[in-house]
């Protein structure tokens, strides 16, 4: 039965910004369907916000709409592409959520168009919590005992029924949003009463703890033929009571007999068929009680997920892809396995190898919340690796995350620590894993930490195997053969092995090598090896036989950027599979190494080899062996992934290893601070006043000379990791003790801080002779919040065409200067006229993906080639890949205008009390992804930026003005503007006093400080929760005010209204406002930016 | 969590895997220590390893399991499908030090050494398994302790002097002495059975009876060795054969026994070995696969309903037969047959249907341990055939016959397929 016939145009529904619950898995999935669809011949329409995709670059779709995923936006593109059919099963929660209103309101049925790889009924028995409890129990399964509550006062009637601990999950929100466990009362009454608001249905599930029970996740397919498989097995490391996605997870399933594997086998296709998942995936999560092997069904997930993207990496089964064409009637039988070309899908992945997922976390970016790892999800991104045991793939996973402490540390444990640690461990926290191998290091027992965390014994005995070879390594005196041979094979890295032994890592690695104790590469490939394997995707392990194939021509490797992180996550994924394509469509073998599974680069087919590897020295230089002695490496792209390959840059230069595009000498220049300075004063530049600290005292010198306030933050980082305004001696002194490790090696950089300067991104590209400027960005928040946080807008719309050449001199100067063969990104600020360089990264940025989409040039693919040595001029004529002439710094003026808005995950992070965060921004960045808004004009482009960004600006209604003293005089034309349109202006204090006398009405509230009246008469913080507000602007100053304002914002966050901070956005915001109220909401696809931009540029090349 | 306490890892002897083409994998010793020799052939089921050890299939045969860490779960009192362990050795990559489940009773390592069963962990096992599917199933020996201080060349000889698999007659070897009745009201069948067969044992694992008594069958279980007369004493309403190990050319007993029971039109479901004799009784013949099909993720399709199934297999051999349509049994007083299911991987025949007479077996596991249970519905096609015989009418599989539209009939997957047919 091939595919049906009838279906011409499909409208897939992406996921938006990248948020917590929510990431880069789902542009993987939707690249992959965008591709299938293709293939078979479809007309694909598609909408996303988020431009950081892969799968929103314009030749993977015939219309491709980067507008906010509303069911009022969605409407207006089925109304003008009329689509026989709407996938929404690949773009997360947010995609089925749009999908179920567009049923719900009667989009779908006035345009006729289908759903198609769901149906709602399905969707409401899956995701509905009292629906799916019934489908359970018809399915001969249990469900945890549970009552679904709509208002505080079930809660309270059912918690007697149940008892304490009790789990609280709202219904319809993704990555678990709102939900937490209710140890007594007070904590039901809060997260019953953030549930409320959280779920779409005021609707939340209390139901029975089944706290330290085995949880599982099986990954399944269906088809319409009622075919059903199994793609993959997950068991969680850590017991029920911490989300999956904040777990670390093993695949396969790795402690369950036969006997009751098939019994949640069973059960999840009884379910699937009962739901009645017509074609394509979900995933069913089970808890098995650890003495009894009772089981429950915990939930289903009826569509693709973020599970479902770890388990297309780790089995090689293509879930997305095969979900995608099951939804265009395909069967199951039909569609060949890609690995292995001569099997067909329907069979069940079989792994000979384990895959360990461990999660990212973002704690240090939010010092005041709580660390507890609850039901509700709060990690950033993951890695994942793979090993031919389960010690060596957690050992690899570790590795890979990158991070400070992330590996095992085998120092000695002190006795008096060890009841410490076990008591720790009983909280589940981003520590546990270590707190619980360092107590089985100092002497526990396996049975006090499974009775302290309910921790599988088997997984406990691994980590005490790893502490039992650590003491080997430690004991063995020498780097013998056998020693290096078994802590190899148990995943020990040169570095772990070389702080056990006291040699150095380069020592230990010489050793390793000459005694010929090398790596091999096994491949994945669906079968454990039953049948033969046409895909070169790889993982390393110390074993026997190794599997790279011999290739003819010498490969370009292109290092990923390693897990997500705040700072550093999509978009670099998204240059270096950018430049995989390009590559690869020049001629080249390209070799992708990574180690994030959410990521499009990490799909098999991206590049000609994939090595799924942590982007480790010792890692990536044993992948450069593997490559060398198959075939040859041309070189390594280290300026595409972000920060992570860059910091290799030298070490690989050393190790003599070609680095393709801009030099390690060159990124050295741009990176230290003393280098860059004598390239800016030689091309007549000016720098903020700085200085380099290395101590305490040397930052006070530099600080005094030249004075407050001060940037401080660390070198070599991204993302503006512990980066701070400082306004005094004594908080410059607070930050060096707090905040940062200062040493020679790692000195602090202090800058003067510009204030009220506008702030100017660029990304360049440069090949010795040529410039070509991709785009400039002009910030909508002024200088001192973090690039990545602000807004921003191309091309700019306040700077004036001399402020624009002056920065396009500069760049080129810079990019000279510093010798970039490739891509450059610098942050200008302007201040009084005056043009500063903030910095300049040699590098892709974060807003490459951005800058391509808003100008429709893709620039990395444009730098990778550049790396391989063709020019500029010849990408402008022999690869058409840049426009003949003129660059993003000579836009015409009636191009469109897009908005680029961040997306923070304040909601989402709780301090000790339980209270959000504070929203506030700052220099340091803490949004998790982005959203583009573009249009005719900068008001309605700005709007759509709000309102994709989840935050979407009120029309009318109420607001909410409470500014510091520097900011009054600067808000009264907008706030009046408001209330010209009939907006109500609610107010406190001085604000109130200072609009009153510009003749603007502001109802005067109570501060939060004021507390409530004698009367009952709540504080501005009451009324927001109350949901009497729809927007807030507050700007933040200090003493008791900041704690107002914290008060306010947490509230604003909470309820999730528009919540604004600065001045900048303020006027922005009132223009878009103003905007809304009269604009008829129009849907404009990028290729019909890019026809109508490039007719725009002919017609100017014509008059000139 | 279990109360068992982790094996104490006394430094392992070593061990050695040699392969009939001289090829070796060194490791350290697993369970007993000494010698196995056998044919070596991998298994590439993740859970399952205490079904697979004890299922009288894998008799004489080296397992290689795929799966690297082995023995997790333990062993325990219900999950064995035989009396005993028959595999003649075992290789795998990581064993577990410590078992932990709620079942578990003791640990792999325990069981295997009690059992006497020689193993080997610590080798490479993806590349023997590649090395066995690129060349080819082959004898091959476990050598540890003491044994695997022999030179390599008298390690190889050892090999070279066992006998091979092909013209193995092992059946009756695995199967039981005496006859013995497996009933329904064990295995929660309330009432009186329904039906009773007479199962002939030729290495038949614990689960075939147990899903047939769940259903209400009275499961009269003979020895290979049982001849007509031996049914027919137990008046049976269908008569069944099992899977087991060896070569089904040697199994001419087996076949009179089932051409004499067809003869008398008593219904008749095959599994496995079952199958194979089934085919042979017709009068097709049965060859050897390179790498044999051993795992619990193998995709039929069953060919009458278009439907795909995963499935449990272990086998070595296969039935000759024409892959489309209905034909002519070569015995033609069988009428006509059909390839009823077919693997998806390689076309190989996974079940014969027999359209005139009241027959069908299927080369894979309905019984599934280990494995998923999706084959399940052949037990209750069976009853239905002998329910269909009991009220007399046309008691055959005839009615519905295979829509040619789901044959798969791809040519170039046949990998596995030895070229040298006989």
């Amino acid at each position: 039965m091939p595919k049906r016939t009838d279906l011409k145009s499909v409208l897939v529904i992406g996921s938006g910004p990248i948020v917590i619950g929510q990431a880069a898995e789902f542009d993987y999935s939707g690249t992959q369907a965008l591709r299938v669809l293709k293939e078979e011949g479809l007309r694909v329409i598609l909408v996303n916000s988020n431009p950081a995709t892969i799968m929103t670059d314009p030749e993977f779709a015939d219309a491709t709409y980067i507008e906010p995923i509303t069911p009022e936006v969605v409407e207006k593109i089925i109304a003008k592409e009329r689509p026989d059919a709407v996938l929404p099963t690949l773009g997360g929660q947010t995609a089925l959520n749009t999908a179920i209103a567009l049923d719900k309101n009667g989009v779908l049925e006035k345009y006729n168009v289908e759903l198609i790889g769901a149906n709602i009924a399905a969707i409401e028995l899956g995701e509905d919590r009292e629906k799916f409890k019934g489908v359970v129990e018809r399915c001969g399964a249990e469900s945890a005992r549970s009552h679904i509550i709509h208002s505080m006062d079930e809660a309270l009637k059912a918690a007697d029924d149940l008892g304490y601990p009790m789990v609280v999950r709202p219904s319809f929100t993704m990555g678990g949003l709102g939900s937490g466990l209710a140890y007594n009362e007070d904590d039901l009454r809060r997260i019953v009463g953030q549930g409320l608001q959280y779920s779409p249905t005021s609707e939340v599930l209390l139901e029975e703890s089944i706290l330290g029970w085995k949880e599982y996740e099986l990954e399944m397919m269906r088809d319409k033929n009622d075919n059903v498989v199994v793609v993959c097995s997950i068991e969680n490391f850590d017991p029920v009571g911490v989300h999956t996605g904040d777990s670390i997870t093993v695949a396969p399933a790795l402690t369950l007999t036969d006997r009751e594997y098939q019994r949640l086998r069973d059960i999840s296709i009884a379910v699937i068929r009962e739901v009645g998942v017509d074609t394509g995936g979900c995933n069913i999560q089970f808890a098995v009680d650890p003495t009894t092997g009772r089981v429950v069904v915990i939930e289903m997930n009826p569509r693709v997920s973020r599970s479902s993207a770890l388990a297309s990496k780790a089995t090689g089964f293509a879930i997305a892809k095969i979900a995608t064409k099951l939804s265009l009637g395909y069967t199951l039988d039909e569609i060949p396995n890609d690995i292995t070309q001569k099997t067909p899908a329907s069979f069940e992945p079989t792994l000979d190898y384990v895959v360990v997922k461990v999660p990212r976390f973002a704690f240090e970016k939010f010092p005041a919340a709580d660390n507890t790892l609850t039901t509700t999800m709060k990690s950033v991104g993951e890695a994942m690796a793979m090993g031919r045991n389960f010690t060596e793939a957690l050992q690899k996973a570790l590795r890979s995350l990158e991070q400070k402490g992330s590996q095992l540390d085998f120092s000695s444990v002190p006795e008096w620590e060890v009841a410490e640690l076990i008591e720790k461990a009983k909280r589940p926290t981003t520590e546990r894993l270590h707190q619980v191998q360092r107590a089985l290091l100092g002497g526990a027992t396996v049975e006090q930490l499974f009775e302290a965390t309910k921790i599988d014994p088997w997984f406990l005995d691994q980590l005490q195997l790893l502490n039992e070879i650590s003491r080997e390594i430690r004991q063995a005196g020498a780097l013998t053969k056998e020693m290096l041979q078994r802590a190899k094979r148990h995943g020990f890295s040169d570095e772990q092995i070389g702080v056990l032994t006291h040699n150095s890592e380069a020592v230990v690695r010489g050793v390793r090598q000459a005694l010929g104790i090398r790596p091999v590469y096994k491949t994945v490939d669906t079968c454990a090896a039953e049948f033969a394997a046409y895909t070169p995707y790889h993982y390393s392990a110390y074993d026997e036989e190794d599997e790279v194939a011999l290739h003819a021509k010498p490969s370009i490797l292109i290092l990923g950027s390693g897990p997500n992180r705040i700072g550093q996550g999509i978009e670099f994924d998204y240059s270096c599979v950018h430049a995989s394509m390009a590559l690869r469509k020049a001629g080249y073998e390209t070799v992708m190494v990574n180690c994030n599974p959410e990521t499009v680069s990490t799909d098999y087919d991206i590049s000609t080899r994939l090595y799924f590897e942590p982007l480790t020295l010792e890692d990536v230089l044993e992948v450069i062996a593997a490559e060398e002695r198959t075939g040859g490496v041309m070189g390594v792209f280290v300026q595409l992934g972000g920060q992570t390959p860059l910091k290799l840059a030298q070490q690989l230069a050393d190790a003599g290893v070609p680095i393709l595009g801009t030099s390690p000498e060159a990124i050295d220049l741009a990176e230290h601070r003393g280098a860059f300075s004598r390239v800016l004063d030689k091309a007549g530049l000016t720098s903020p006043k700085n200085g380099t600290a290395v101590s305490f005292e040397d930052a006070k010198k530099i600080a005094d000379e030249i004075g407050y306030p001060v940037l401080v933050r660390p070198s070599y980082v991204l993302g503006g990791r512990g980066m701070e305004i400082v306004y005094d001696e004594p908080n410059l002194s607070r930050y060096i003790a707090n905040a940062t490790e200062i040493t020679p090696d790692h000195p602090v950089l202090i800058d003067r801080f510009l204030e009220d300067a506008v702030e100017i991104d660029v990304d360049a590209l440069f090949d010795g002779t040529e410039m070509y400027l991709g785009g400039i960005m002009e910030h909508i928040e002024e200088a001192g919040i973090h690039s990545g946080d602000s807004a921003c807008v191309l091309p700019p719309i306040t700077l004036g065409t001399n402020v624009l050449e002056r920065v396009r001199t500069a760049t080129r100067a810079i990019a000279e200067g510093v010798g970039v063969r490739g891509l450059i990104n610098i942050q200008f600020a302007l201040a009084s006229d005056v043009l500063y360089v903030l910095e300049a990264n040699p590098r892709a940025s974060r807003t490459v993906p951005f800058v391509s989409k808003a100008t429709g040039v893709q620039m990395a693919k444009a730098a990778a080639l550049i790396g391989t040595g063709v020019t500029i001029n010849q990408l402008r004529t022999a690869y058409k890949m840049l426009p003949e002439v003129g660059d993003g710094s000579s836009l015409p003026l009636d191009a469109p205008v897009s908005v680029k808005e961040a997306v923070l995950p304040f909601s989402r992070f709780r301090t000790l009390e339980g209270k959000v965060v504070d929203s506030l921004l700052g220099p340091e960045m803490r949004s998790t992804g982005e959203v583009m808004g573009i249009d005719k004009h900068f008001d309605t482009a700005f709007a759509k930026s709000q309102a994709a960004a989840n935050n979407a600006l009120p029309t009318e209604g109420k607001i909410f003005v409470s500014v510091a003293n520097r900011d009054k005089r600067s808000v009264i034309m907008g706030v009046k503007r408001l209330s010209d349109l009939g907006f109500e202006i609610v107010s406190t204090g001085g604000t109130a006093d200072v609009l009153r006398r510009n003749g603007i009405q502001a109802t005067p509230v109570r501060k939060v400080a004021e507390g409530s009246s004698a009367e009952g008469e709540g504080t501005i913080a009451d009324l927001v929760i109350a949901g009497e507000i729809d927007m807030v602007f507050n700007t933040p100053s200090g003493g008791e005010a900041r704690s107002d304002g914290y008060e306010l914002r947490a509230a604003a966050t909470s309820i999730g209204i528009p919540c604004i901070t600065t001045v900048a956005e303020f006027n922005a915001a009132v223009q878009a406002i103003e905007a809304m109220r009269t604009y008829e909401w129009s849907v404009t696809s990028l290729q019909e930016h890019a026809a109508a931009l490039a007719e725009s540029q002919k017609a100017a090349l014509q008059r000139a | 969590m279990t109360t068992n306490t982790a094996t104490a890892s006394a430094p392992a002897a070593p061990a050695a895997l040699v392969l009939e083409d001289g090829r070796i994998f060194r490791g350290t010793s697993y369970g007993a220590t000494g010698t196995a020799l056998g044919e070596a052939v991998f298994a590439t089921g993740m859970t399952g390893y205490q079904e697979t050890i004890t299922d009288p299939s894998y008799a004489r045969q080296l397992v290689v399991q795929t799966a690297p860490h082995i023995g997790n779960t333990g062993v325990n009192n219900d999950d064995a499908e035989s009396r005993r362990i028959w595999v003649a050795g075992y290789i795998v990559r990581d064993a577990a030090r410590r078992p932990s489940n709620w079942r578990s009773e003791r640990s792999l390592d325990e069981e295997l050494a009690e059992q006497g069963i020689v193993g080997i962990q610590g080798v490479d096992t993806r590349a023997i398994t590649r090395h066995l599917r690129e060349h080819k199933t082959m004898r091959a020996g476990i050598f540890s302790g003491d044994a695997a201080r022999a030179t390599d060349k008298e390690l190889l000889d050892a090999v070279l002097a066992s006998a091979p698999m092909e013209g193995s007659r092992l059946a009756e070897e695995v199967s039981v002495d005496n006859a013995y009745v497996v009933e329904p009201k064990d295995y929660g069948w309330e009432g009186d059975p329904r039906f009773s067969i007479a199962a002939i044992d030729l290495g038949i694992k614990a689960m075939t009876p147990v899903r047939f008594a769940e259903r209400g069958v009275r499961v009269h279980v003979l020895p290979a060795t049982a001849t007509l007369d031996d049914v027919k004493a137990v008046n049976p309403d269908g008569f069944f054969m099992s899977n087991g190990p060896g070569d089904p050319a040697t199994a001419d007993a087996q076949v009179e026994l089932l051409r004499s029971v067809l003869d008398e039109k008593l219904p008749y479901f095959g599994i496995c070995f079952g199958n194979q004799i089934l085919g042979r009784a017709l009068g097709f013949g049965t060859y050897k696969l390179r790498y044999g099909h051993r795992g619990i993720n193998q995709p039929v399709m069953d060919r009458r309903t278009g439907k795909v199934e995963i499935t449990s297999q272990n086998h070595g051999f296969a039935v000759d037969a024409p892959l489309d349509g209905a034909t002519q049994a070569p015995e033609a007083r069988y009428g006509r047959v059909e390839v009823s299911h077919v693997s998806l991987n390689d076309d190989v025949v996974e079940g014969l249907a027999c359209l005139d007479i009241p027959a069908f077996s299927v080369q894979y596991h309905p019984e599934a341990a280990a494995g998923p249970h999706d084959a399940a519905y052949l037990f209750d096609r069976f009853i239905d055939l002998m329910k269909g015989t009991r009220d007399g009418r046309t008691a055959n599989l005839s009615k519905d016959p295979v829509d040619s539209a789901h044959s798969a009939g791809v040519d170039h997957k046949n990998e596995n397929k030895t070229e040298d047919k006989k």
